[in-house]
């Protein structure tokens, strides 16, 4: 390993601009002439529009233009996509509502998109939007997710009877009836999980511009996956030619999923730039945020557990209701089926497994991939489940998990994937010694001497990352493949620039993928400059998301750069004057055993370029390649998280006393990064199970749209995490790679409320468990003794 | 936010002149709820009168048996002197706890009281202790300063100048934040009186601050947590919202109240 290579605890290259405000994010950019545009939201969770009236709005000062969804829909623009296609139970497609990027009759959440108004400056753009009088006609609204479908609910969308976008299922439901009627002992349990606002640092922005000389726009916009917006923008929403349209997607501030979506806003921006003929920018409010942003999460589940005598798994049942909001927001309808299902059998060897989900539609806003995008909530039916079990059967839970491990790979679980690697045995064995589980009785009877209770719970998460082989996706409904581009440029010089189809929004991808390069071709790191997030740039991608970038990403730079020292090695044969076979290239030199002579890198590439020891019918000149790589699985990360809390009954707070995390991601490529990830993914999930939680009430009105009400975790409410590594190398990728941007938030929900439960002794709290949750929860007396 | 006019007078006379001839004035001091409504456009004045270079409205300062704390001084300075600290080492804490670092380097104690929200800590402290609210026109005690949410004695264009508290026998504050904004879902302030034992709670009612006047009369008994701890709370008083119900509410009273009165020693 060298100081800049794989494995080296790099500091981050790009923090340095980020950390003295020299980063440049959507906002920072200004264009000359540049209009700002506000939104007119509708005020009412489910409307009929009547009538929008803007001559008002038209007649303030500096009011460019007002316009509205009838203008949208005479301009033939095409209306927000939901990329994955569902087929329910019977094989039919799923229904969905049509989505206009501005409301033509009807509004379907507070916050929906009524009319935009384009002004000089944001506060004249401001001041005529309050005058826009928009005349509703007021429907009730649907926001109770348990009751939506019922008969007699409004009606949300006409093309969805009883508001339900689909219903779907994945396994063998015979198979699974069959070992339940036979279990000696089966375990039920109800779950709630919380609908989340994912609240990135930089809220989301965008700037349309339209050169009419080269009939070209560009939209500046906070994306995970420009290319993708390109791509839909284009081909779907059809603002644009894919090549008369450039994305660029500068510093982004933080994503979590939120900033993958093709959204309103910046579909609006875009079109609306060609209108007025000048730049239209729209920067989103924090308020705007909590209310338009897509929520994550938000189901409910019933799961049953079927196990034998001895305490062996038969079989695991769910149903589960999942909200999807007004609107299908870009991904929306794998969320809850495909990155959720098929990781029902956790670490478990589970013979036999039955999902069944609805898809359903609700007045709220729409609902859509946050951190960990289905795993957070099947590792939380699945973990919650397997620890009910436990204590239910009267069995240590910590050796029930490993009675029912999974140990020889590969393994095929009945619900689609194939888990390749793993060690969940060596997760659990170096957790439990990390936490001194051995030692949780006496510190319990401690708490309990000062009128505390304190409870351990343990998450055995696994995950699905590296999304995905294409074939395996379109094969499950995927609209697009999800491979990744790179294109590795050698300069004369010797210095190099990666351009990658995945993009950096807090991970690092400058300092990681560097790394890579550093570490490949021997040069030192200050040489190598990554290029990310502009499609006029980078020729392809399809985006960072799902964890993905390491294991497909830096799969593509590896590929490319394999391809860049094959060449460069032909050119070095023709500077030495030796076979290209006979060439070693080790450490950034190339040598020979035919000669004693040397070159550097830099020397080749620069022979590469002036092209003098090789003729055009030898070689091309130049040294620059590309690569698509395409996974061949999926990749999955795993790990145990032990949570352990003391509970004040007096006062419902609970303090999370010890945190042990011990998580196998394959190869690391930059230690101290995937710590890093590993906290923020904990403090997420620690956010879910105790702190957040979006409440709207019976009108719809969403009553946590501000951090005076929705709880975001501060550094107070968590520990100092134990953080620690196991390693078995992915084999499904040339790095061994398995991903590490999820795994804290989809573990640690499970861990914190299997830890509360075992402190309460009875299962009877749902997420987010507040103090005042927990107080109620502790006037009931426990059903068991605390597991000492 | 609407356009306004801005004034900065140097003298509390001065500012007092501004506001007669502004009838729709509102006076700046921290900002921290004014500024915020004002940017969501729920408020509108036309004109805003900026306290904070009024020299003589800062600071702190011990006089005999008296803190006597200027109304613009901020919740940091506060927090941070040694003169409250020797005379009622408690409220150094009240004023600390505010918000976060950022509030309490603009937040004042005048701006805090003159808003009277609900959940805010300075209400219940200033209760307590039985202070007195001296204005550029009057002298108003603590009893007769808050009148319900958001409301207080305070006349048109009258300006808070100071606040002056008499130095308890004992006082101390204890609060549950709420966890997301972190004001004061309950928050009980007690206090060791010449004038007796007084307990004032912040956060909880549905009328905004009020004296529990049930435990003062056990603590008049017997200054002990014990002696609070079986008084029972009003659920019908109490404020109801998400993040805790009435009776929620209710109960973190005693709780707050009995360790306020631990704390207090």
């Amino acid at each position: 390993m060298t100081a800049t290579g794989i494995g080296a605890p790099v500091k981050r290259r790009e923090d340095q601009r980020f950390i003295t405000g020299n980063g440049r994010y959507t906002d920072d950019i200004n264009r000359p002439g540049q209009t700002y545009a506000v939104f007119v939201r509708s005020p009412h969770a489910h409307a009929k529009i009547k009538r929008i009236d803007t001559a008002a709005a038209k007649a303030m000062p500096g009011c460019v233009a007002v316009l509205t969804g009838k203008e949208l829909a005479a301009d033939k623009v095409g209306g927000l996509i939901c990329g994955w296609l569902i087929l329910n139970k019977d094989g039919t497609p799923m229904k969905a509502g049509a989505h206009p990027a501005l409301a033509l009759d009807t509004v379907r959440y507070v916050g929906d998109h009524v009319a935009v108004v384009i002004g000089d400056t944001l506060a004249e753009a401001r001041d005529a939007a309050e005058k826009v009088v928009v005349d509703y006609d007021v429907l009730p609204a649907v926001t109770d997710l348990a009751t939506a479908q019922n008969a007699g609910q409004p009606q949300i969308h006409p093309e969805a009877p009883n508001n339900t976008v689909y219903n779907w299922h994945l396994g063998d439901k015979a198979a699974v009836d069959a070992a339940f009627s036979a279990a000696r002992h089966v375990t039920r349990i109800n779950l709630v999980n919380n609908r989340l606002v994912p609240n990135a640092i930089e809220p989301r922005a965008a700037i349309g511009e339209y050169d009419a000389g080269q009939d070209q726009l560009t939209l500046y916009t906070t994306s995970q996956n420009p290319h993708v917006a390109r791509l839909v923008l284009s081909a779907f929403i059809g603002l644009a030619p894919e090549h008369k349209l450039r994305v660029i997607a500068p510093d982004v501030g933080g994503g979590f999923g939120s900033k993958i979506f093709i959204y309103a806003e910046e579909t609006v921006c875009l079109w609306a730039a060609r209108k007025v003929k000048r730049p239209v920018k729209w920067t989103c409010e924090r308020t705007e945020a909590f209310l338009c942003d897509a929520h994550g999460r938000d189901h409910l589940t019933t799961a049953e557990l079927a196990m034998d005598a001895s305490g062996k798994i038969l079989a695991l049942r769910a149903k589960t209701k999942a909200n999807l909001g007004g609107y299908l927001s870009t991904f929306a309808s794998s969320v809850p089926t495909y990155l959720y299902a098929p990781l029902l059998s956790g670490q478990y060897n589970i013979p036999a497994i039955y999902c069944e989900v609805d898809g359903v539609y609700t007045t709220t806003a729409p609902v859509d991939a946050y951190r960990g995008a289905g795993r957070p909530e099947a590792t939380f039916v699945v973990e919650r489940l397997v620890e009910v079990a436990a204590r239910e059967m009267g069995k240590d839970p910590a050796e029930f998990r490993r009675q029912n491990f999974i140990t020889s790979f590969p393994h095929a679980t009945p619900v689609i994937m194939t888990y390749d690697a793993g060690n969940y045995a060596a997760c659990l064995d170096k957790a439990l010694e990390m936490i001194d589980y051995k030692g949780l009785a006496s510190r319990k009877a401690d708490s309990a001497r000062k009128g505390m209770k304190r409870g351990l719970g343990f998450s055995a998460y696994i995950e699905a990352c590296g999304i995905a082989p294409s074939q395996a996706v379109g094969s499950l409904g995927a609209g697009v493949g999800l491979w990744e581009s790179a294109e590795v440029r050698v300069n004369p010089t010797g210095s190099i620039e990666v351009l990658t189809g995945s993009h950096s929004h807090g991970q690092g991808h400058e300092t990681t993928f560097a790394q890579l390069v550093s570490q490949k071709l021997g040069v030192p790191i200050e040489t190598v400059s990554i290029v990310h997030g502009d499609t006029d740039k980078v020729q392809f991608g399809m985006g960072t998301y799902g964890s993905r970038s390491g294991a497909v990403g830096m799969s593509a730079i590896f590929n490319a750069i394999d391809k860049v020292i094959v060449k460069a090695k032909k050119v070095a044969g023709f500077v030495l004057e030796v076979p290209e076979d006979s060439i070693d290239f080790k450490d950034g030199i190339f040598s020979s055993t035919a000669t004693n002579k040397t070159l550097t890198f830099p020397e080749v590439a620069l022979q590469a370029y002036i092209a003098h020891k090789f003729t055009g019918a030898q070689l091309e000149p130049g040294l620059k390649e590309g690569a698509f790589y395409d996974p061949t699985n999926f990749t999955f990360p795993s790990g145990v998280h032990i949570c352990e809390v003391e509970i004040d009954p007096a006062t419902g707070t609970t303090r999370i006393d010890r945190w042990v995390a011990v998580d196998d991601f394959g190869n690391l490529i930059n230690p101290m990064i995937v710590e890093g990830q590993v906290h923020g993914g904990i403090a997420q999930g620690v956010g879910q199970a105790l702190l957040e939680g979006a409440v709207y009430d019976k009108s719809g009105q969403l009553l946590t749209a501000s951090y005076m009400d929705y709880c975001m975790p501060r550094a107070s409410d968590l520990p100092s995490y134990k953080v620690a590594m196991t390693s078995t190398p992915c084999p499904s990728n040339p790095l061994g790679i398995k991903g590490c941007g999820e795994a804290g938030a989809i573990a640690a929900p499970a861990a914190v409320m299997n830890a509360v439960t075992d402190a309460l002794g009875h299962e009877e709290i749902d997420m987010p468990a507040t103090p005042q949750a927990v107080w109620r929860a502790a006037q009931k007396a426990p059903k068991r003794m605390a597991a000492e | 936010m609407y356009a306004f006019n801005y004034h900065r007078p140097a003298s509390v006379a001065e500012a007092a002149s501004v506001l007669a001839g502004n009838p729709e004035a509102k006076i700046l001091a921290g900002g921290h709820t004014l500024l915020p409504t004002m940017k969501l456009r729920l408020a509108q004045p036309k004109a805003l009168v900026d306290l904070t270079r009024v020299a003589e409205l800062r600071g702190i300062e011990r006089k005999g048996s008296s803190l006597v704390i200027g109304a613009t001084t901020t919740h940091a300075e506060v927090s941070t002197s040694s003169v409250v600290r020797e005379a009622i080492a408690g409220l150094t804490e009240v004023a600390g706890h505010i918000g976060d670092p950022a509030v309490r380097n603009r937040g004042t104690i005048g701006g805090s009281i003159a808003n009277n929200d609900p959940a805010a800590d300075y209400p219940a402290a200033v209760l307590a202790l039985d202070a007195t609210i001296v204005t550029n026109k009057r002298e108003i005690k603590a009893d007769d300063f808050f009148k319900g949410l958001f409301t207080t004695a305070l006349g048109d264009g009258e300006i808070i100048t100071r606040i002056v508290f008499p130095v308890p026998g004992k006082f101390a504050y204890v609060k549950f934040a709420n966890p997301a904004s972190r004001y004061a879902l309950v928050g009980v302030a007690v206090a060791q009186t010449g004038g007796g034992a007084r307990v004032a709670v912040t956060g909880a009612g549905n009328d905004g601050v009020f004296r529990h006047t049930a435990m003062e009369a056990a603590l008049a008994k017997g200054w002990s947590a014990d002696a609070v701890k079986g008084i029972a709370t009003d659920p019908a008083k109490m404020n109801s919202d998400i993040h805790a119900a009435a009776d929620y509410r209710a109960h973190l009273v005693g709780v707050m109240a009995a360790r306020a009165v631990a704390k207090a020693g």
